[in-house]
């Protein structure tokens, strides 16, 4: 049997111990367990491992896995993440700490998370942000529940059909079980449709409304004239955001949004199967005592130096508890500490140049695509970045999907409507491009 | 620790660049219309490589991890992160996984899933879990959830209350509320326990459960649980398990022999993840065999929840395996007893007797109150075990006591640990008994003192050079 290195007790100090508390056994000490709930014989797990099994193991089942080529991104991109990242998170100081509630010896944690309070504000325009959420479409549905509790009376949610499924699917269950009706906006040609905005908002009973500024089709959506419209009902307009992005495409400050949401994966984390990611939320100032989760401030200490504490906590489940309109507790704390380091390392340049890079590449995909002749360019002048879709005429979108994946690529992904999605990052060389562009035509 | 005073912004200097990118060889795409380009400057941090690397590592050297010190966090179960884990998540075999591929190109991957099912299933008696909640609370909600749809799928819509103990995390309740239920609280007997005879008359038709956790949060084992269930089920409810907790039953007792329907585990708790400053954790939620239908129809994160931690905890469950797992539990309650027995006559202990991973002390017992001097408070007590680098308890939790001081140790600790612990406390509460102000004015040696709170509410800077 492997040995367990984690335990630190000898059988002297198990014995001086138990005679401290005055027991014979280990077993004593569950006296007051009803007999009957001891388990009995041996539970049904592996034998211990050692170290090098474990590694053993688990690079075997690594190892099972296809390494494809990815040419999708529907919420999840696969940007490149500098060496300096890991390296810095993995530091144990911040790795091995619980949430900062003892702010005297966690002052590390406190600066981290109001530097990325300060970046994600920045991204965002917007004025206030909360030390993270658990990823993007949990995010939306702490927004659509930020939404209702605002406007007390008001119970309908409005989501934009253009919204990626998971985070419709994540808001629709919150909505289910929050008692909030969710009425789906329609889609005018590739994005959120104003007229459908409008013809919604005309009831009266909408407290907030969900949309995208990129969408699922990659488009990058013009939202002109929404906040005038959402805010003469006095509701609220909630972008979720690629903040990728966001250096390039217009903020939601810009659009007067009144809440930001999404997910920060984009912002150099791996795709590591969907997580752990980062949600962020950003609000406008007079948002700022609804807003869910943990914020970060700045004081002085004792002395009159500069100090961090978690603050503005009366919002907080564990002091509202029945009363609280969000029950977050953890957050994801070490991802923001990620697109902290992310964001500092890329800068305004890096960032630009990061979307460019991948822009530039999609473009040329796109236009490659269509030469082929097998394509249908369904939205042929809606602005998009790195991500488009295209109407496959050749085959059907799960033939081709399945026909590149065995060519080595993860690409054109299927969407409902007949059509599929591309995404090209900055780690896509052209060589791999004009290769995912040869496979496609050798079919 | 020593005092670093800069955030990253004011390093910042135009025209420094920390990122390198591959050369573009990509024609020039159109640049987006006006309409939805960004107009405003985007102040992002200008710095080098370097000077990123030195700030953070500045930073972490004002922070207090498991690996510095010991961090006996009531109910968050600080145990050691072994560090073959955090190697195994970033392996680019599941690193570099995209979240929409087909289970059938990814079958390491599934495998990890499916025999974290089966080992999580064998060590708390669930039938089958669901892995997509990225934390405790998250989790909480997502059992809850399951718990409605159950009634609801049965017809039966009127039960939309749950009773949660008045000792219970609060996250329970803010759960409760946020998944539409009303909260009924029930209360604790002197003794700590929940008061059966209470629970009685709150059961009927509108109760859809009740949230519990076993041991409760003062660390003590809810001895009548099999009547609570039986109970809870003959009126028609379910039972919830709040996982945080768990820690003292592992390789002992299984909430789901219990009676419990349903559960959630913190696999960055119970399942040795670190927890990073806050997250991410991971919170799979565990139901009984009729639940299994309820369980499938929710979608409750965006993909397949915190799969680099359930890797870490699936890579911790093998080196425990069968062999060791009891141990994890024993000796954490083991610690838990020990402590508690050399600090409670110094420290006033409310229940007498056995607890399980943790216990509750309601402050001290001789506090240096006097003429013109305060007493010395459980905040106190806090502060000053900061100074001797210890981390402090989590304190005024549970609310059943004014004073609470709740002390979880883990398995990970060894006696010499404890014992520097105990003399330290011992000392502490000599301190205050000769002079209260020492603890009142302290921390003392750590990179900030005490900070203005009060300060930070009322005038809330929250970003780089607010004037808010």
């Amino acid at each position: 049997m492997a040995r367990l290195p984690y335990l630190p007790q000898t059988q002297t100090d198990v014995e001086a111990m138990l005679r401290r508390i005055g027991v014979k056994s280990l077993e004593d000490l569950y006296s007051d367990v009803p007999a009957e709930f001891l388990h009995k014989g041996a539970y049904a797990l592996p034998d211990a491992m050692s170290e090098q099994e474990i590694r053993d193991c688990f690079a075997a089942l690594a190892a099972m896995n296809a390494s494809l080529k990815v040419f999708v991104g529907q919420g999840a991109y696969d940007h490149y993440t500098p060496s300096v990242i890991p390296y810095l998170c993995s530091r144990s100081e911040f790795l091995t700490a619980y949430t900062p509630y003892q702010c005297e010896i966690s002052q590390g944690t406190l600066r981290y998370i109001f530097e990325y309070q300060s970046l994600l504000c920045e991204l965002t325009g917007l004025d206030v942000c909360n030390a993270s959420m658990y990823d993007g479409p949990t995010a939306a549905a702490e927004a659509m529940m930020m939404a209702v509790a605002s406007a007390r009376k008001k119970t309908r949610v409005l989501v934009s059909a253009t919204l990626l499924p998971q985070v419709l699917e994540v808001v629709k269950t919150y909505a289910k079980f929050h008692g909030v009706e969710l009425g789906m906006l329609k889609a005018d040609n590739g994005q959120t449709s104003l007229k459908a905005l409008q013809e919604e908002l005309a009831s009266g009973d909408v407290a907030g409304v969900l949309v995208p500024s990129v969408n699922r089709y990659g488009i990058v959506e013009d939202h002109s004239g929404f906040a005038d419209a959402i805010h003469a009902q006095k509701s609220l307009l909630l972008e979720y955001c690629d903040p990728s992005a966001l250096a390039v495409v217009k903020t939601p400050g810009e659009w007067d949004a009144d809440v930001a949401v999404g997910e920060g994966q984009s912002l150099g984390l791996p795709l590591s199967y969907g997580g752990p990611y980062v949600g962020f939320m950003t609000v406008k100032k007079e948002h700022m005592r609804k807003m869910p989760g943990r914020i970060v401030g700045q004081t002085v200490d004792g002395e009159g130096r500069r100090s961090f504490v978690l603050t503005l906590q009366a919002r907080e489940q564990h002091i509202k508890r029945e009363k609280a309109t969000s029950n977050i507790c953890s957050n994801e704390s070490l991802m923001a500490l990620w697109v902290t380091i992310y964001l500092s390392l890329m800068g305004p340049e890096g960032l630009r140049e990061v979307n460019m890079m991948s822009t530039d590449g999609a473009h040329y995909l796109k236009a490659e695509l269509l030469k082929t002749g097998k394509f249908e360019d369904v939205y042929p002048h809606k602005p998009f970045l790195k991500e488009f879709v295209l109407k496959p005429v050749a085959e059907s979108p799960a033939a081709l999907h399945e026909r590149l994946e065995k060519a080595g690529f993860f690409a054109a992904w299927p969407l409902e409507e007949g059509l599929v999605s591309f995404c090209v990052t900055e780690k896509r060389t052209k060589e791999e491009t004009d290769a995912l562009v040869c496979a496609i035509k050798e079919g | 620790m020593k005092y670093y005073d800069k955030l990253i912004f004011e390093l910042s200097r135009e025209g420094r660049c920390g990122f390198s990118l591959p050369q573009n060889r990509y024609p020039a795409a159109p640049e987006l219309p006006a309409a939805v380009k960004r107009s405003s400057a985007l102040n992002l941090p200008e710095v080098s490589e370097p000077d990123v690397v030195r700030h953070y590592t500045n930073l972490s050297q004002m922070n207090f991890g498991v690996d510095t010190g010991f961090y006996p966090l009531g109910s968050c179960t600080m145990k050691y992160n072994p560090k073959i884990n955090e190697e195994i998540s970033s392996l680019p075999g599941f690193a570099s996984q995209h979240p929409l591929v087909e289970d059938a190109l990814v079958p390491g991957v599934r495998k990890v899933y499916e025999k974290m099912n089966e080992a999580l299933g064998a060590i708390t008696g669930m039938h089958a879990f669901t892995f997509a909640p990225c934390a405790g609370a998250h989790g909480e909600l997502t059992g809850l959830m399951i718990m409605r749809q159950y009634h609801m799928s049965r017809g039966d819509m009127a039960r939309t209350k749950v009773i949660v103990p008045d000792s219970a995390h609060g996250t329970n309740p803010a759960s409760a509320a946020v998944c539409g239920l009303q909260v009924v609280q029930v209360k604790s007997l002197e003794n700590g326990r929940i008061d059966v005879e209470a629970l009685k008359p709150l059961l009927g038709p509108d109760i859809a459960g009740i949230m519990m956790t076993n041991p409760n949060t003062l660390g003590l084992f809810e001895t009548q649980i099999k009547e609570i269930a039986s109970l809870v089920h003959g009126a028609g409810g379910l039972l919830y398990y709040d996982g945080a907790n768990m820690n003292p039953l592992m390789g002992v007792v299984r909430p789901g022999d219990m009676g419990f329907d349903i559960m959630h585990l913190n696999l960055h708790k119970t399942f040795s993840t670190p927890h990073g400053g806050g997250g991410p954790g991971s919170g799979p939620v565990g139901v009984a065999k009729h639940l299994e239908g309820c369980l499938k129809q929710l979608r409750v994160s965006g993909f397949h929840g915190n799969f680099g931690v359930i890797l870490k905890a699936y890579a911790y469950i093998l080196s425990l395996g069968k062999d060791h797992l009891k141990k994890v539990g024993q000796y954490s309650v083991l610690g838990a007893n020990y402590i508690k027995e050399c600090l409670k006559d110094v420290y006033k202990l409310p229940i007498e007797g056995v607890c399980k991973h943790e216990f509750v002390f309601d402050g001290l017992i001789n506090d240096g109150a006097r003429e013109g001097v305060p007493g010395a408070t459980t905040l106190d007590v806090a502060k000053r075990l900061l100074d001797y680098g210890f981390h402090a308890p989590t304190i005024y939790f549970p609310l059943l006591f004014h004073q609470a001081l709740m002390i979880e140790p883990t398995e990970t600790e060894s006696k010499d640990t404890l014992d520097a612990f105990i003399e330290v406390m011992r000392k502490i509460a000599a301190e205050a008994a000769e002079d209260p102000n020492i603890l009142h004015e302290a921390p003392h040696n750590t990179p900030i003192s005490r900070p203005d709170e009060t300060a930070a509410a009322r005038n809330p800077i929250l970003k780089f050079q607010d004037t808010l």
